[in-house]
């Protein structure tokens, strides 16, 4: 588990008994068979705890734990992750964080204080279809007509977009990038619901048809939003890399008891070299993926030099160790491993699901080979 | 030589700050600038005479930072140390980036050699070697493996017979590093057979230059001539070199690879510049992928990108990792033996570059000309080195999964019978 403070130990905790009570598997089971995968109530309660706020600063309405506001929010992100716990966690604090860097006060006053209190449900629409699927490739158009702006395109896959009270779009704008936040019910947008893996978070493909907004939706710098993307990608990677370590540890720990219980020629499958080298591996990519995912957290709170390189590094190395550690937990399972009954999917279905979003593991090792080319060596 | 009193030392103790500003103006003034393009790894095409060059360097550099009060910063002032703390080691590696110093006498000489001989030397040992050993005097090797079996230390067979204030030895040590340079051995054999195998070692301290002692040196597949075999006839060791108690060298034996397992994770002994790794993962791999890349035109391919990156992540995570681990067996939270995660993920990542280098090398790695970077294919040829050397990963999946895990331990055919009856490799060579 990553180091806690005492403040933590108690935000922590205090998250583990509700999700505990609130989402045994056999509820996320039955979430699984819901349009919205959660419950507004659950989120709303979640908000009081601070799911909502950690990364947000104070003078905006959030509040860290422990000052520490990132490492906070991998520390709930943890937790989703050890309980495959439904709820838009990613998507509603990218946009919180988002508005409280750069929103403007009537953005503060109005969507993020409803997004902290857990009222309202945002998102980030930032990947678009094939062949648009670059990282951090934006083709979305956003032009300034009669002082409006008009935007026109598709992102996808966009989480939580049906359940969404607010989309944050990166747009192509005046020669950069701008972010916008269009509100739901904006003339011209058109949710289309797509079939997932997870059971319970929902992802939808939006479409922007001449979608018309004022000035007042730009967040942040218009043509300038380049840096803020990278920022967000981050932070979203941050998220999920402890989510997904949070996954891992459920599998390797239920893997293990499994293996000490479970009898197989008079011997319990623990005792077979073959096996517990498995193991061996298992434990050490899970450590590697803790340390890994707690320097890219530590990077990305500290705004260090070499931030992307580290939270890239992370999803290269988690994104190819994460799935196949809970893969190689279905195999050691046997065929109780591939039953919808034993609860092992659901966590193979949480961490399967961070792989390719936010970039792939391979095209973060190419950004890390982009940011080696461009500094020479970043060390 | 006067020493003060503990109690003035510890209130005299220099804080880390002032410490740090004393180690920085002290190597501006008398440290020489590494040349960068120097390896630090004798495991390279170097001639005999340049490696006795830099090895005889090495002891300069050595009695300078000796000299300039910065040799053995966590060793007690009474052995010539500086008697400070791994924090004050923690900043000398910081600020000593850039300076050339004894880079290739550090391991095993520092750790676990000088950390055995504090922990476990008389007062008479220790005031002999660990003076001599800060002042670049004597550089020590592990004469510890055999060649009846690497992994299974403690079934030396190299044996020890007591005759008087003496003892006779004889056998054979292997994979010494650079034994024909260095001047001492740390030796683990056997004195009793007639006990369970890990009831009859003694540990000597064994001077490797001497009558009854050749030193062969073994070429590696890749030419390399560094790793040495030792065959010992009838070599006269006074008992006031041996090490712990007659036949409890294995209580020595443990504390020893729990030294050797701290390498890896930065020991308060060695130093060691922050940043620098060991390996064939050293920080300018990738930066040297991306030119072997581009030099054979493939650096625009995106699959040769994703491996350069790839390869660049997993050393980082390796660093992270180092870090993590540390912490977590510092503060107990993981027991010493989870060192050998460090060493598993070492090893695979090691071999991964090796591979990795390979492909991207393309043709220039199995044929290449004068001017041309041909230590990729032997790199590759010699990959499960990394795998082999400092115990086998295989051993590290055991100790993971046996002692971190708390797996069921593999069934031996050792335990509680006289060493001498237990089934043993024939002899080779």
């Amino acid at each position: 588990m990553f180091e806690r403070s005492t403040d933590q130990d108690v935000f922590v905790e205090t998250t583990r008994k509700f999700l505990e009570a609130e989402c045994p598997s056999p509820k996320l089971r039955e979430l699984g068979r819901t349009d919205a995968g959660f419950e507004p109530d659950f989120w709303r309660q979640g908000a009081e705890l601070g799911w909502t706020s950690l990364v947000v600063p104070e003078e905006k309405g959030g509040g860290s734990v422990s000052g520490s506001p990132v490492l906070d929010l991998t520390l709930l992100a943890w937790e989703f992750g050890v309980h495959a716990a439904p709820g838009p966690l990613s998507p509603t604090n990218l946009v919180a964080a988002a508005l409280g860097r750069w929103g403007t006060e009537e953005q503060h006053d109005g969507p993020l204080a409803s997004i902290l209190a857990g009222e309202s449900i945002g998102t980030w629409a930032l990947f678009e279809p094939p062949p648009a699927d670059g990282l951090g490739q934006v083709e979305l158009q956003a032009e300034n007509i009669e002082g409006d702006i008009v935007l026109t395109g598709t992102k996808s896959p966009v989480e939580s977009a049906l359940q969404a009270d607010h989309i944050l779009v990166t747009a192509r704008h005046n020669g950069g990038l701008s972010h916008f936040l269009v509100p739901k019910d904006a003339a011209g947008l058109t949710i289309t619901p797509l079939r997932g893996i997870d059971m319970t978070r929902r992802f939808a493909s939006v479409r922007f048809d001449d979608v018309r907004v004022s000035t007042d939706a730009v967040v942040g710098e218009v043509g300038k939003g380049q840096s803020a993307m990278e920022w967000l990608i981050d932070l979203a990677v941050v998220i999920e890399l402890a989510e997904m370590v949070g996954a891992m540890q459920w599998g390797f720990d239920t893997t293990l008891q499994w293996s000490f219980d479970r009898f197989s020629f008079g011997r319990p499958l623990a005792s077979y070299q073959e096996i517990k080298h498995r193991f061996a591996d298992m434990k050490t990519w899970l450590e590697a993926s803790y340390a890994i995912a707690d320097a890219a957290a530590r990077a990305l709170e500290g705004n260090a030099d070499n931030r992307s390189v580290v939270v890239s590094a992370g999803k290269s190395y988690v994104g190819r160790r994460g799935g196949e550690l809970l893969q190689d937990c279905v195999q050691l399972h046997g065929g109780i491993g591939v039953t919808f009954d034993h609860d092992l999917h659901l966590f193979l279905r949480r961490a399967t699901t961070n792989i390719p979003l936010y970039g792939s593991p391979a095209q973060h090792a190419a950004r890390v080979t982009r940011s080696l080319e461009a500094k020479g060596d970043v060390r | 030589m006067t020493e003060p009193l503990v109690s003035e030392r510890t209130a005299e103790m220099e804080d880390v700050e002032a410490f740090g500003a004393r180690a920085r103006s002290w190597l501006a003034e008398n440290m020489p600038r590494a040349d960068p393009s120097a390896g630090g790894d004798f495991i390279r095409q170097h001639s005999d005479e340049e490696e006795l060059t830099r090895v005889a360097r090495c002891r300069e550099l050595q009695r300078m930072l000796y000299d300039g009060g910065l040799a053995g910063i966590c060793v007690p002032r009474e052995y010539g140390g500086q008697g400070l703390t791994p924090a004050h080691q923690v900043v000398l590696n910081r600020e000593i980036v850039g300076y050339d110093y004894p880079v290739e006498t550090q391991i095993p000489t520092f750790t676990p050699c000088m950390a055995v001989i504090l922990e476990f030397g008389t007062e008479e040992q220790k005031r002999l070697h660990i003076p001599a050993i800060l002042k670049g005097e004597e550089i020590w090797m592990q004469f510890l493996s055999e060649p009846s079996g690497g992994s299974d230390v403690a079934g030396a067979q190299t044996t020890a017979i007591r005759d008087g204030e003496e003892w006779v030895m004889n056998g054979s040590k292997i994979w010494t590093t650079g034994a024909w340079w260095a001047d001492w051995g740390l030796c683990l054999a056997r004195t009793n057979w007639d006990v369970p195998k890990h009831r009859g070692l003694s540990v000597f301290m064994l001077r490797i230059h001497q009558p009854g002692i050749e030193v062969h040196r073994i070429e590696m597949l890749n030419g390399s001539r560094e790793f040495c075999q030792e065959f010992i006839t009838d070599v006269r060791i006074p008992d006031a070199d041996r090490i712990g108690g007659v036949d409890d060298g294995w209580t020595v034996g443990t504390r020893w690879m729990y030294h050797e397992r701290t390498v890896s994770g930065g020991s308060a002994y060695v130093t060691r510049p922050t940043g620098q790794r060991q390996g064939p993962a050293n920080a300018d791999w990738a930066s040297r992928m991306i030119r072997v890349a581009r030099q054979n035109g493939h650096l625009e391919d995106d699959r040769v990108r994703e491996m350069i990156g790839e390869t660049y992540a997993d050393d980082l995570v390796g660093e992270a990792l180092t870090s993590w681990i540390t912490r977590k067996i510092r503060t107990a939270e993981l027991s010493d033996q989870a060192a050998a995660i460090i060493r598993l993920y070492g090893g695979m990542n090691a071999v991964r570059h090796a591979t990795v280098g390979f492909e991207v090398a393309g043709n220039s790695a199995v044929a290449w000309s004068p001017e041309d970077h041909g230590e990729i294919g032997m790199s590759y040829i010699i990959r499960q080195q990394a795998c082999i050397g400092g115990g086998t990963t295989e051993m590290s999946r055991n100790v993971i999964s046996e002692r971190v895990l708390g797996m069921p331990r593999e069934q031996t055919r050792d335990k509680d019978i006289p060493f001498r009856d237990v089934p043993r490799s024939a002899p080779h060579r």
